[in-house]
């Protein structure tokens, strides 16, 4: 009897610690929502952070694009040629690349190569007392150096998803025009004819600025809220990973069902 | 000025301080004393501002910083100059940086300024020649006297140093005891050091602050604290560094025979 006590006082605190995460973190948001105009005061500190957390992570971005592109082209054309239908191979992978997989992947891969390094280094900072410090000779940190960051991570993201489905969509070109013959002018041709601007490549575009802005907030704020100990930061990049990777493929399926689901 | 007056200060259930009085004059170093554990940091924060009593006020110079907001504590803390345990140097930026760092934030100054700033605030601490060095490849005491140059940048009115002479070597606890007395004295601060280093505080201080259990056992002029010793068999304890006493260094809590269900118990 007393185990099923526990177990549902366990699960109770769960939900409790869950319920108290979100909403300390809302709060976290509506603070950050303050500074974030006024960190562009300083454009250079947000360029510094585009270039450690975008492009630093350039090649992984890159390499997993052009596999990524490489697979669809090999599957897509094994399915569609059943079907009489491989030149339709172009416009299959464009459009798995830009309305899912570009911004879901890069999202992924982000987070784990930039998010976790973001909240690395708060935290760290937060365990030395630079945070401490920076307050104490009156500098806001969360102005000074939270901001900058999440602009960094937020500019990155879709910039890079963009980038993997470029790449992904040479990949699929390298595969099925180049290796299994399909035709090359209706594998360019069927992406231009059949890609709606807005609701295709628009689309994709708002999904990652909003996977951006959530691994950008959800790094900056495990590192500031981090303890400062070495577990306590470890346990802070280990969550930012987590619960960025869980938002982005939560988040994505709701936003198809608005998007693309009627 | 700086004055604490009936503050009340717990982290969670452990009382850290239970309504002290306690005052720092002006133009003095003042040397908190007092064993580990006791509050000491965290006596510096509330002066900062950093953290808010439970009860009581902070009063420097006539500002409430126990409530103050945002903008009169950031208003507060220019005039502030905090050296902390580690020195808390941003390890991105060179030593040249880190002491520029302040100047940049708040003052118009151009670039050329700065540097001779800087090169003065290094040469004060002993250290213009590890201006382009990254405090990773400082010594221990080395990243003490870069972080103090970084905090005098601004020309601080009020200085607060936390735990100045934890692992110094004795040269290097010399060296800092006479700076931190020179720059008083030159530039007419208000000192706070807080320290469980007995003789070096007493040998540099104009003013003694001593505090255990949450409550202030000892106050005044080095000589007077040390004739309170009388009284005050805490004070003297901790003052000779004498094992047994009414401070325990030990464990409180259950009875060890308790715990390991010897009887005693239930």
């Amino acid at each position: 009897m007393s185990r099923v006590v526990d177990a549902i006082a366990r699960l109770g605190r769960m939900v409790i610690g869950g319920v108290r995460h979100a909403g300390s973190m809302a709060l976290f948001a509506v603070e950050l929502a303050w500074v974030l105009m006024p960190s562009w005061a300083r454009p250079r500190d947000i360029f510094q952070q585009v270039y450690a957390a975008g492009v630093l992570s350039l090649v992984i971005i890159i390499v997993a694009g052009g596999f990524v592109g490489l697979v669809l082209g090999l599957q897509g054309y094994n399915i569609l040629s059943n079907f009489n239908a491989s030149e339709s191979l172009g416009v299959m992978v464009a459009l798995s690349l830009v309305r899912e997989l570009g911004p879901v992947v890069a999202a992924l891969l982000f987070a784990g190569r930039a998010g976790s390094a973001i909240t690395a280094e708060i935290a760290l900072m937060k365990t030395t007392e630079q945070l401490a410090a920076l307050e104490m000779m009156a500098v806001d940190p969360l102005r000074r150096v939270i901001g900058p960051r999440f602009w960094g991570a937020m500019i990155s993201v879709p910039l890079l998803a963009a980038l993997f489905s470029m790449v992904g969509i040479i990949g699929g070109y390298l595969i099925g025009v180049v290796v299994l013959g399909v035709d090359q002018a209706s594998y360019w041709g069927q992406i231009a004819e059949q890609m709606e601007a807005w609701e295709d490549v628009g689309g994709g575009a708002i999904k990652s600025l909003a996977f951006g802005a959530v691994i950008a907030l959800i790094a900056v704020y495990e590192g500031y809220r981090a303890e400062p100990t070495a577990s306590g930061m470890a346990r802070a990049t280990t969550q930012t990973v987590v619960l960025s990777s869980l938002a982005v493929l939560g988040l994505d399926f709701v936003m198809t069902a608005f998007m693309f689901g009627a | 000025m700086i004055e604490l007056d009936q503050v009340q200060f717990a982290r969670g259930r452990q009382v850290i301080f239970g309504g002290v009085d306690m005052a720092f004059p002006r133009g003095q170093v003042t040397a908190v004393l007092g064993p580990s554990g006791t509050g000491k940091t965290t006596l510096l924060r509330l002066i900062g501002g950093q953290v808010r009593p439970s009860a009581g006020r902070v009063v420097v110079d006539g500002t409430e910083v126990s409530r103050a907001r945002r903008k009169t504590l950031y208003a507060l803390r220019r005039r502030m100059g905090v050296l902390f345990q580690n020195g808390a140097l941003f390890t991105d930026l060179t030593v040249g940086e880190n002491v520029a760092f302040p100047l940049r934030a708040h003052s118009r100054l151009d670039e050329a300024l700065i540097e001779r700033i800087v090169l003065f605030k290094l040469e004060a601490v002993g250290l213009r020649s590890a201006r382009g060095k990254y405090p990773a490849e400082l010594s221990g005491g080395m990243a003490r006297r870069a972080a103090l140059a970084r905090a005098m940048a601004l020309d601080p009115e009020i200085m607060l140093y936390d735990e100045p002479f934890a692992g110094q070597d004795p040269v290097g606890m010399g060296v800092l005891l006479r700076l931190i007395r020179r720059l008083n004295d030159a530039l007419g601060l208000t000192s706070i050091v807080v320290t469980h280093d007995v003789s070096e505080a007493l040998s540099i201080a104009d003013h003694v602050i001593v505090i255990a259990g949450g409550r202030v056992i000892g106050q005044g002029a080095p000589e007077e604290v040390l004739a309170q010793r009388e009284s005050e068999p805490a004070l003297a304890q901790f003052l000779d560094g004498a094992a047994d006493g009414p401070l325990n260094a030990g464990d409180v809590g259950t009875p060890l025979a308790e715990e390991l269900g010897l009887g005693g118990g239930r």
